[in-house]
């Protein structure tokens, strides 16, 4: 049990450091998700009122294909001098290594979250009618949905031919119940007209049955070659 | 199990024709929506048979993961590829029915409509992925991906539970009424669509194993042949000395 705390801690350790000098999938997802805001805003221009029902759809529609360049990089960054290979030889647990890496791009996620929800605010004008406090649990469990997938999905992707494009193609698919939930409970609680708690059951059953079945494969996959 | 094949597609003739035959001339006409009904015996049969199609190719990929047998494989792919066929079916039969009955082309709060379109989706990310991988592992990725869409199904159909269905309730077991009739040419198209079926993934089995075995044909000759050749170009080998 330490073991596997200490290798996660490792690379987590290690995957932050190379963020923050390269700072590669940070800057990239925020400039894409900056113009997705300003596309969307000029495609749509919605009176406040108006927004409130589709700003949930668009705030997340930008996060899912942000997160995808950063997730597409979390494991191409690790074939440049066969650090994967080295990770196969290690005894280090194979689970180890994908926690850290879902924990990794899980914070990635959010801090893009962190900086891009403000501007969604500002240019849309919305202000949520229903009880706000509850985001922040839809926010968590959809992003862990996104990222614990999308990990699982990248390493896959990792042996096809033209994997960038590979990775959305797998992951948008099996994603759509949690896009939906995150979606339709963002909706209900920026308009007050209905409750999330069913959505934020549903995110819960999603992120538990997901990571379980990745934990259970991710070995596996790695080991693939 | 080579003769059988030429009288299963004698069989399965019949029983298409004969459901035809019962489906445009035997079944009576709908009280309410008239001849435009009967699109039904195409419509259901196809759904149930796509999601039997996909029940099988979850089985196959679980049995697969657990065994790594390449006969699993095989029928996981194949069970893909002609579920995706009738998924197909399904989601083209549905507006067509839809437009006179409902007005609509489409309900996107449909719970089965939508559940169905991202079945479709799912399956067909998996055949892409097959035909995107070209390494070994191919078939256990495969396999992986099999056993994420069939646990994603549930969920699916939950998440837009909540959203007000516009479709009629099951015909069986949801407690609607049916002429009996109805029901007996709605399983007779079922029996014949499920025969068909069978042979066309019996046919793609047959074609996906003669492929495998050309493949590795072609992999030990050119195994022999280089190893041939490296006798021939090395004179220090043990052979020439």
């Amino acid at each position: 049990m330490n073991s596997l705390w200490a290798v996660i801690l490792a690379t987590i350790v290690k995957d932050i450091r190379l963020e923050w000098r390269s700072k590669d999938a940070l800057n990239s997802m925020l400039f894409f998700s900056l113009l997705v805001v300003v596309i969307f805003m000029f495609s749509f221009d919605p009176l406040a009122e108006e927004s409130r029902h589709i700003v949930g759809g668009l705030v997340w529609v930008g996060f899912l294909f942000a997160s995808v360049t950063a997730l597409n990089q979390t494991w191409a960054r690790e074939l440049r001098n066969q650090v994967l290979d080295a990770y196969r030889v290690s005894p280090a647990p194979a689970n180890a290594l994908f926690l850290a890496k879902v924990l990794g791009n899980f914070l990635f996620v959010s801090v893009l979250e962190a900086l891009m929800t403000p501007l969604f605010v500002i240019f849309y004008n919305v202000r949520a009618l229903g009880p706000a406090w509850q985001l922040i649990p839809i926010g968590i469990l959809g992003t862990w949905a996104l990222v614990v997938n999308g990990t699982f999905f990248a390493a896959m992707s990792l042996r096809t031919r033209s994997r960038e494009i590979m990775l959305p193609l797998l992951l948008f698919p099996i994603s759509i119940p949690a896009v939906v939930s995150m979606v339709a409970g963002t909706t209900a609680i920026l308009t007050g007209e209905d409750s999330a708690h069913f959505y934020i059951v549903l995110l819960l059953t999603y992120d538990v049955v997901f990571t379980t079945v990745c934990l259970a494969l991710f070995e596996m996959i790695l080991h693939a070659e | 199990m080579k003769r059988l094949f030429p009288i299963l597609s004698i069989v399965t003739a019949f029983l298409l024709a004969y459901a035809l035959y019962q489906a445009l001339v035997v079944a009576p006409t709908d009280a309410q929506q008239g001849d435009v009904y009967r699109i039904i015996y195409y419509h259901v049969p196809s759904a149930w048979t796509a999601f039997l199609l996909f029940l099988i190719n979850f089985v196959a990929s679980i049995v697969y993961l657990i065994r790594r047998s390449p006969k699993a494989d095989m029928i996981a792919l194949v069970s893909a590829e002609v579920g995706v066929v009738f998924c197909t079916i399904v989601l083209v039969t549905g507006p067509i029915w839809a437009r006179p009955v409902w007005g609509i082309w489409w309900a996107p709060g449909d719970i089965r409509l939508t559940s169905t379109l991202v079945l479709w989706l799912i399956y067909v990310s998996y055949l892409l992925l097959r035909r995107f991988s070209n390494s070994a592992q191919t078939q256990m990725l495969a396999a992986a991906l099999a056993v994420f869409g069939a646990l994603d199904v549930p969920l699916v159909y939950f998440s837009i539970w909540f959203f007000r269905t516009q479709h009629p309730q099951p015909v069986i077991g949801g407690g609607g009424s049916m002429d009996p009739r109805m029901l007996h040419t709605l399983l007779i198209n079922w029996l014949a669509f499920v025969c068909f079926a069978f042979l066309v993934a019996w046919s793609r089995y047959r074609l996906e194993q003669l492929q495998r075995e050309i493949e590795q044909a072609h992999a030990m000759r050119s195994l022999v042949g280089s190893a041939v050749a490296a006798k021939a170009s090395l004179p220090l080998s043990r052979s020439s000395r």
